[in-house]
C-alpha cells in the first residue's frame, strides 16, 4: 500500500485521498475475486465437487484404515531404493554445484562474461520441475532409478548452486585479500579463503536439499523413475488402498527421521 | 629494500590516490606513515604488495620491479611480504595454527596445500612464530575464541611464518584498546628489532607514530609532505601534515 503523502503533485484535500485509497483496496479485492470465480468457471473446479467428494474421502479413508502391516516386507526395499536414490543424487548434484557456485560468484569470478552465462545455465535448471527431469531421463534411459537419480541430480545441483553461490557472495573479503597477500594462487585463495568460510553453508544446503530430495524421490516412480512411487501407482491402481496407506506410512516417518537429523546438524553448523 | 620511482595512482572514477611518490625504505627501517584519512595511506602500503596497482612509475623490491612482475612473479615476491590489516582477516572458524600455517601456502603446490599437508617444519615454525607473539599455548584454539589483541597476534604470526622480509601493518590497532595497542606495537617493534625486519605501520595516532618509528613519512592528498626522523615530527610538522591542528582523538595518550 502506498504512504498517504500529500506531496503527490495535486494538491488534493486530504478526505479526497482517503477516499481514493478506499475505492483501490475495493477494486484490489474485486479483482482478485473476479480472477478467483473465472478461473474456477473455467477449469470446473468448484466448492461444490468438494462437498460431493466428501463422502468419498471419507470412505477412501475407512478403506486405508487398517494399513496392510503384511505389506512392510515388500516395500522395504523399494523404500531403501528411494533412499539411496535421494543420497546419489543429492551428492553428486552437490559435488557438481562447487565449480558452477564459485564461477556464478561475483567475487570469485568478477570476469561477467564467464559469471553471467553460468547464471543463466542455473536458471535455466532451476525453472525445470523434478518430475519433469524424471520423465525426460525416463524417455531417455527407460524405466528405473537411473533416470530417478538423474533426476536428482539436475535438481539438486540447481537448489545447492544457487544457495551457495549467494552463500560465497556475502562471505567476508578480509581473509581472501589477506591470502592474495601471502602469495597464493587462486586457487589457494579459494581453499583457504573461500572454502572454510563457505563450507558450514554448503554443507547445510546439501543436507536440507537431501531433505526435499527424499520427498521427491518417493513420487519420483509414478513416472516410472524408480523407488518406492512405483509400487504407490500399483497400490492405487489396484484400489489396494490399505497398503498405499503403509507406503505413506512408512514414508512419513523415514522424512521425519531423516528431518529430524539433518535439522539438528544443521542447526549445529551454522 | 623499497624502491618508490614517480609512483602515481588514478583511479578510475578520477580520484587521485597518490601523486608522484619518490622514496626509499632501507632495509629494517620501522617507517610509519601518517595523513588524515583520505591521503592515501592505505593505497601507498597496498601498492608496495600489489593489492593495488598503481597507474604510473615503478615500486622495486630488493631491487626487482613488482610492478611489471608477471603472476608468477608477483606471488613469490609477495611471498616475501606479510600483511597485517585492522580488521585481523583471520578465518574465524579454524584453529589458531591453521591460521598461520597458511602464511606457508605460498611456499607448496596448490595440489599439496588443497589437502592440508603441510610438512612438519611448516608447523614448527608457525608454533616458533606464535611463541615469538606469546600466544603458543592457544594454538589449537579456534580464532574467534580469542581477544582482538590476540587475533591481531596471531595475524602477525601469520606473516612470521611467511618468514617476511617485510611487514606491512595497514592500521593494525585502530580497532583495539589501547593497552592491547601498545602490546600489538611492541611486538612489531621487537620483531623489527630482532629480527631486521623492514617494518611500514599506517597508523593514526600522532603521539604512539613518535614513539614507535625511526621514520615518520607523511601524507596529504597523495602526497609526501614530510618525511624526517621521529624527532622532527612536531606538533607543528603533524598540523602541517594534516592541513589543521592535531585532535584530541588523534592521541592515544597514557605512556605505559
Amino acid at each position: 500500500m502506498k504512504p498517504v503523502t500529500p506531496a503527490s503533485g495535486k494538491k488534493s484535500p486530504p478526505d479526497m485521498q482517503l477516499t481514493t485509497q478506499r475505492y483501490k483496496r475495493i477494486a484490489t479485492w474485486l479483482l482478485i475475486v473476479i480472477v478467483l470465480v473465472l478461473c474456477s468457471i473455467q477449469t470446473k473446479v468448484t466448492p461444490y465437487q468438494l462437498i460431493v467428494g466428501l463422502p468419498q474421502m471419507g470412505s477412501l479413508l475407512q478403506e486405508m484404515i487398517p494399513p496392510d502391516w503384511s505389506y512392510v516386507p515388500t516395500i522395504w526395499g523399494p523404500m531403501l531404493e528411494t533412499i539411496q536414490i535421494a543420497i546419489v543424487g543429492t551428492t553428486l548434484g552437490g559435488i557438481i554445484a562447487v565449480p558452477v557456485a564459485l564461477l556464478c560468484a561475483y567475487n570469485i569470478m568478477p570476469n561477467k562474461l564467464v559469471s553471467i552465462p553460468m547464471r543463466i545455465v542455473l536458471n535455466l535448471v532451476r525453472t525445470v520441475p523434478d518430475l519433469l527431469f524424471a520423465s525426460i531421463f525416463v524417455a531417455i534411459f527407460g524405466i528405473g532409478p537411473f533416470a530417478g537419480m538423474l533426476a536428482l541430480v539436475f535438481f539438486s545441483f540447481g537448489i545447492i548452486a544457487k544457495l551457495t553461490f549467494e552463500a560465497i557472495e556475502a562471505i567476508d573479503p578480509g581473509p581472501l585479500e589477506a591470502m592474495t597477500a601471502v602469495g597464493a594462487s587462486r586457487m589457494q585463495v579459494i581453499i583457504f579463503g573461500v572454502v572454510p568460510q563457505a563450507l558450514p553453508y554448503f554443507i547445510s544446503y546439501f543436507l536440507y536439499t537431501f531433505e526435499v530430495n527424499i520427498r521427491a524421490a518417493s513420487v519420483l516412480g509414478l513416472v516410472g523413475a524408480g523407488g518406492i512411487g512405483l509400487l504407490l501407482d500399483r497400490s492405487l491402481g489396484l484400489f489396494r488402498y490399505d497398503r498405499a496407506s503403509m507406503i505413506i506410512l512408512l514414508t512419513l516417518v523415514i522424512v521425519l527421521v531423516i528431518d529430524y537429523g539433518s535439522t539438528r546438524i544443521r542447526r549445529k553448523l551454522l | 629494500m623499497i624502491q618508490f620511482n614517480n609512483v602515481s595512482k588514478t583511479y578510475p572514477n578520477g580520484t587521485i590516490g597518490l601523486r608522484n611518490i619518490n622514496l626509499t625504505i632501507e632495509e629494517g627501517e620501522l617507517v610509519v606513515i601518517v595523513g588524515s584519512s583520505g591521503a592515501g595511506k592505505s593505497t601507498l602500503l597496498r601498492s608496495i604488495n600489489r593489492l593495488h596497482d598503481i597507474t604510473d612509475g615503478e615500486i622495486q623490491v630488493d631491487g626487482k620491479s613488482i610492478t611489471r612482475a608477471n603472476d608468477r612473479e608477483l606471488r613469490r615476491m609477495r611471498r616475501d611480504i606479510g600483511m597485517i590489516f585492522q580488521s585481523f582477516n583471520l578465518i574465524k572458524r579454524n584453529t589458531v595454527l591453521n591460521n598461520v600455517l597458511s602464511g606457508r601456502v605460498a611456499y607448496h603446490s596448490t595440489l599439496r596445500t588443497m589437502f592440508g599437508m603441510f610438512p612438519r617444519e611448516d608447523i614448527e615454525l608457525s608454533l616458533h612464530a606464535l611463541e615469538r607473539v606469546n600466544i603458543r599455548e592457544k594454538a589449537y584454539i579456534r580464532a574467534d575464541q580469542l581477544s582482538g589483541g590476540q587475533q591481531q597476534r596471531v595475524s602477525i604470526a601469520r606473516a612470521l611464518a611467511q618468514e617476511a622480509k617485510i611487514i606491512l601493518a595497514d592500521e593494525p590497532v585502530a580497532s583495539l584498546d589501547p593497552l592491547t595497542t601498545r602490546q600489538v606495537m611492541d611486538d612489531l617493534q621487537r620483531i623489527n628489532q630482532d629480527m631486521k625486519i623492514t617494518t611500514i605501520i599506517n597508523l593514526h595516532f600522532i603521539d604512539l607514530a613518535r614513539e614507535y618509528a625511526t621514520r615518520i613519512i607523511g601524507l596529504r592528498a597523495g602526497e609526501v609532505v614530510f618525511d624526517g626522523p621521529p624527532e622532527e615530527a612536531t606538533d607543528e610538522v603533524f598540523a602541517e601534515i594534516y592541513g589543521r591542528s592535531i585532535r584530541h582523538d588523534e592521541m592515544l595518550g597514557g605512556e605505559v
